[in-house]
């Protein structure tokens, strides 16, 4: 089942065109990879499917489990089960990452007419997660990604994917500022969170972030399009030959 | 202003406000005359504005108008709505001392639970004997003017060496609409002492009233003192509070205020480091919404060596509010390595909320190091998105960075139990917005 459908997006920032329509289909289940050269606009898509303002749809529609995506304020994209994992998540000083979590957590469930998690089972449920991702305790404490390392802020993105329970879970350039150790510590933790009912979106600049999470399909974006898409060994053949060929194409 | 009358000329007139309170003020001929005098210069300089520096953003002509007349004594009705209050504002384990419209409420009050090592009396007793309790080290129009009116207020003094587990908390309450209250106290703590003060401000159903408060305090050398004041009066209230502080030698002093309520609002302090190696924390939290004017005035005088000073204020201005930070540290000549520095952020809610933001440094010694920084800004739009897309609605991703705004003022509150208290406070405030 289609879990995430753009069809012929056209996305503004400031005038300037930067998706000059988009059509991707994600199902349940699939990993996909998004790759391209620097300003393709892969990280404008991620940026649309979670409500970050600041960019203008001039034309096509994103659904989401069929629901007109666009309409919805980026917290209600949230609660119905759409993720982002930031390229640079950002630091919060004063906010413990313990409160945070838990204040994210029960805004989700309240606004799907859920219950809110009690915090034995919430302290439970995060010291199992933290304790798969490496992450100690004490981080936990310490403001949101205040003083975290590169590798420490992309784990906290997964331990919010794990926490969060998404359907669709996109992760933009999370090799970006990696070394390898960090970068199989992440990957681990989103392969764990694979399932038949979860869809993941790669978007990489390069073919080696696709080593630890292997995707189903890649697409290749240039200039605001999809100019091809392909099983694995597109990554593959990307890795050798480069984006030249389909800049031209564009 | 009403109260200006005749400018010339003695034994002038002097306007209703004072004429028809005398007959209620507490004092000898001796201590009349001394407020007859004090009102007399209140009456000469007439409500501060906009013309004199030290209350340039606090044009209380303009903002204020008139001073209201002096409120009644309580009766049982009032006390009775008094006594709700206290039960909705006392801190947990603090030994209460309660105002009502300006006036002791020992009924409501736990005097007979305080330490043996605290001696306690009312202004009203102090004034009855002399006017010792009507002098300050520096004076304005409203500090003369609560000299001359002075009701009641606390007179405490905590022996040397005292170790107070307990709290004391001053509770003042507002019962009455359209009145005014003025109180004077005085807190002497001895050599050595470890205890916290509080002074809580609300209000029991009154409505506009005006409260014009002093507090005088000494600390003594070697002692550790915190000293809170939580002012939450009713929205359309005034609260004009002047503090004068001498601290001794080797003392830590922790002063923290929070402001959440009244139309206007100042508090002013003036605060002496008399002996060396002491260091004054002092911080503070303005929470001010729709057109609310709160200032926060603050002068550190390094009169000695070898002393700290470190002050954090925090505003969050929403709607039309207004808020003043004025502070000031002064290092005389000698005061050699003194270590003062001062933070100011004022939180923009809104386009057309204000913050005034003065810091001054007056160093008369060449060995110092002293550093004042000032920002005002909006929340910033990155965080918000973060939180937002982790599924927090717009007003709760705000309230989150609120609290974390203000959170470096108050975790200068080294209670457990108080600063808890205040994040409530904070809390509160954050929902009445939402």
């Amino acid at each position: 089942m289609a879990l995430l459908e753009v069809k012929d997006l056209k996305v503004r920032v400031e005038e300037r065109e930067i998706l000059h329509g988009l059509t991707l289909t994600v199902n349940e289940g699939e990993i996909h990879a998004i790759m391209g050269p620097n300003g393709s606009g892969k990280s404008t898509l991620s940026h649309v499917i979670a409500g970050k303002p600041g960019y203008e749809v001039t034309d096509g529609q994103i659904l989401f489990k069929g629901e007109d995506l666009l309409e919805m304020a980026p917290e209600e994209r949230a609660a119905k089960g759409v993720f982002l994992a930031f390229q640079y998540p950002v630091e919060i000083p004063g906010v413990t990452t313990m409160n945070f979590l838990r204040t994210a957590l029960n805004a989700q469930r309240k606004a799907r007419g859920e219950s809110e998690l009690m915090v034995p089972d919430f302290l439970k449920k995060v010291r199992e997660v933290s304790k798969s991702l490496n992450i100690p305790q004490d981080m936990l404490k310490r403001g949101v990604n205040v003083g975290f390392s590169g590798g420490e802020k992309k784990r906290n993105e997964v331990l919010q994917m794990a926490l969060f329970e998404p359907s669709l879970c996109i992760l933009d350039e999370m090799d970006s500022g990696l070394d390898i150790d960090a970068l199989r510590i992440a990957a681990d933790g989103v392969n764990a969170l694979h399932s038949p009912k979860r869809a993941m979106v790669v978007i990489t600049h390069y073919q080696r972030l696709l080593n630890y999470i292997v995707p189903d399909i890649v697409h290749v974006m240039s200039k605001g399009r999809v100019v091809k898409s392909g099983g694995k060994e597109l990554a593959q053949e990307l890795e050798e030959s480069g984006y030249a060929q389909f800049e031209d194409a564009a | 202003m009403n109260v200006a009358v005749a400018k010339t000329g003695k034994g002038r007139a002097v306007s209703d406000l004072f004429t028809s309170a005398e007959g209620r003020l507490p004092g000898s001929p001796s201590v009349i005359a001394a407020r007859r005098e004090a009102f007399e210069t209140y009456e000469r300089l007439g409500l501060p504005h906009r013309r004199i520096e030290e209350w340039k953003y606090t044009d209380l002509r303009a903002l204020v108008g008139e001073v209201l007349p002096l409120a009644a004594a309580p009766d049982a009705a009032a006390l009775k709505r008094a006594a709700e209050a206290v039960k909705a504002h006392a801190i947990d384990g603090a030994r209460k001392l309660v105002l009502v419209d300006g006036v002791f409420a020992a009924d409501l009050s736990d005097v007979k639970a305080l330490s043996s090592e605290v001696s306690f009396k009312t202004s009203r007793e102090s004034l009855e004997k002399d006017a010792g309790l009507l002098t300050t080290a520096s004076t304005d129009a409203v500090i003369s003017l609560n000299a001359a009116m002075a009701t009641d207020g606390v007179v405490l003094s905590i022996a040397d060496g005292a170790q107070l587990s307990a709290p004391i908390q001053i509770i003042h309450i507002a019962t009455a609409a359209s009145a005014s209250s003025f109180t004077r106290s005085r807190v002497a703590v001895g050599k050595g002492v470890h205890a916290t003060i509080i002074e809580s401000f609300v209000a029991a159903g009154a409505k506009a009233y005006q409260i014009n408060d002093a507090v005088l305090m000494t600390v003594g050398d070697d002692a550790d003192v915190a000293h809170i004041r939580l002012m939450d009066d009713a929205p359309d209230a005034v609260n004009i509070t002047s503090q004068f502080v001498t601290v001794g030698a080797n003392t830590k002093l922790n002063v923290f205020n929070m402001t959440t309520g009244a139309a206007v609002s100042r508090l002013q302090g003036f605060i002496t480091l008399a002996g060396e190696g002491s260091e004054l924390s002092a911080n503070g939290v303005n929470l001010l919404q729709k057109t609310e004017h709160g200032d926060t005035t603050l002068v550190v005088d390094h009169a000695v060596p070898n002393c700290v000073s470190r002050e954090v204020f925090r505003a969050v201005l929403d709607d039309r509010a207004h808020s003043v930070f004025q502070g000031r540290i002064i290092v005389r000549p000698d005061a050699q390595k003194t270590d003062g520095k001062m933070m100011i952020r004022a939180l923009l809610l809104s386009d057309e909320a204000e913050a005034d933001n003065k810091p001054e440094l007056e160093i008369f010694a060449d060995d110092v190091s002293c550093g004042h920084g000032a920002t005002a800004g909006a929340l910033d739009e990155s965080l918000l998105f973060y939180l937002k897309a982790r599924g927090l609605p717009e007003k709760q991703a705000q309230a989150l960075l609120i609290q974390a705004f203000v959170g470096e003022a108050i975790e200068q509150i080294a209670d457990d139990n108080l600063r808890e208290h205040v994040i409530g406070i904070a809390e509160r405030w954050l929902e009445r917005r939402q």
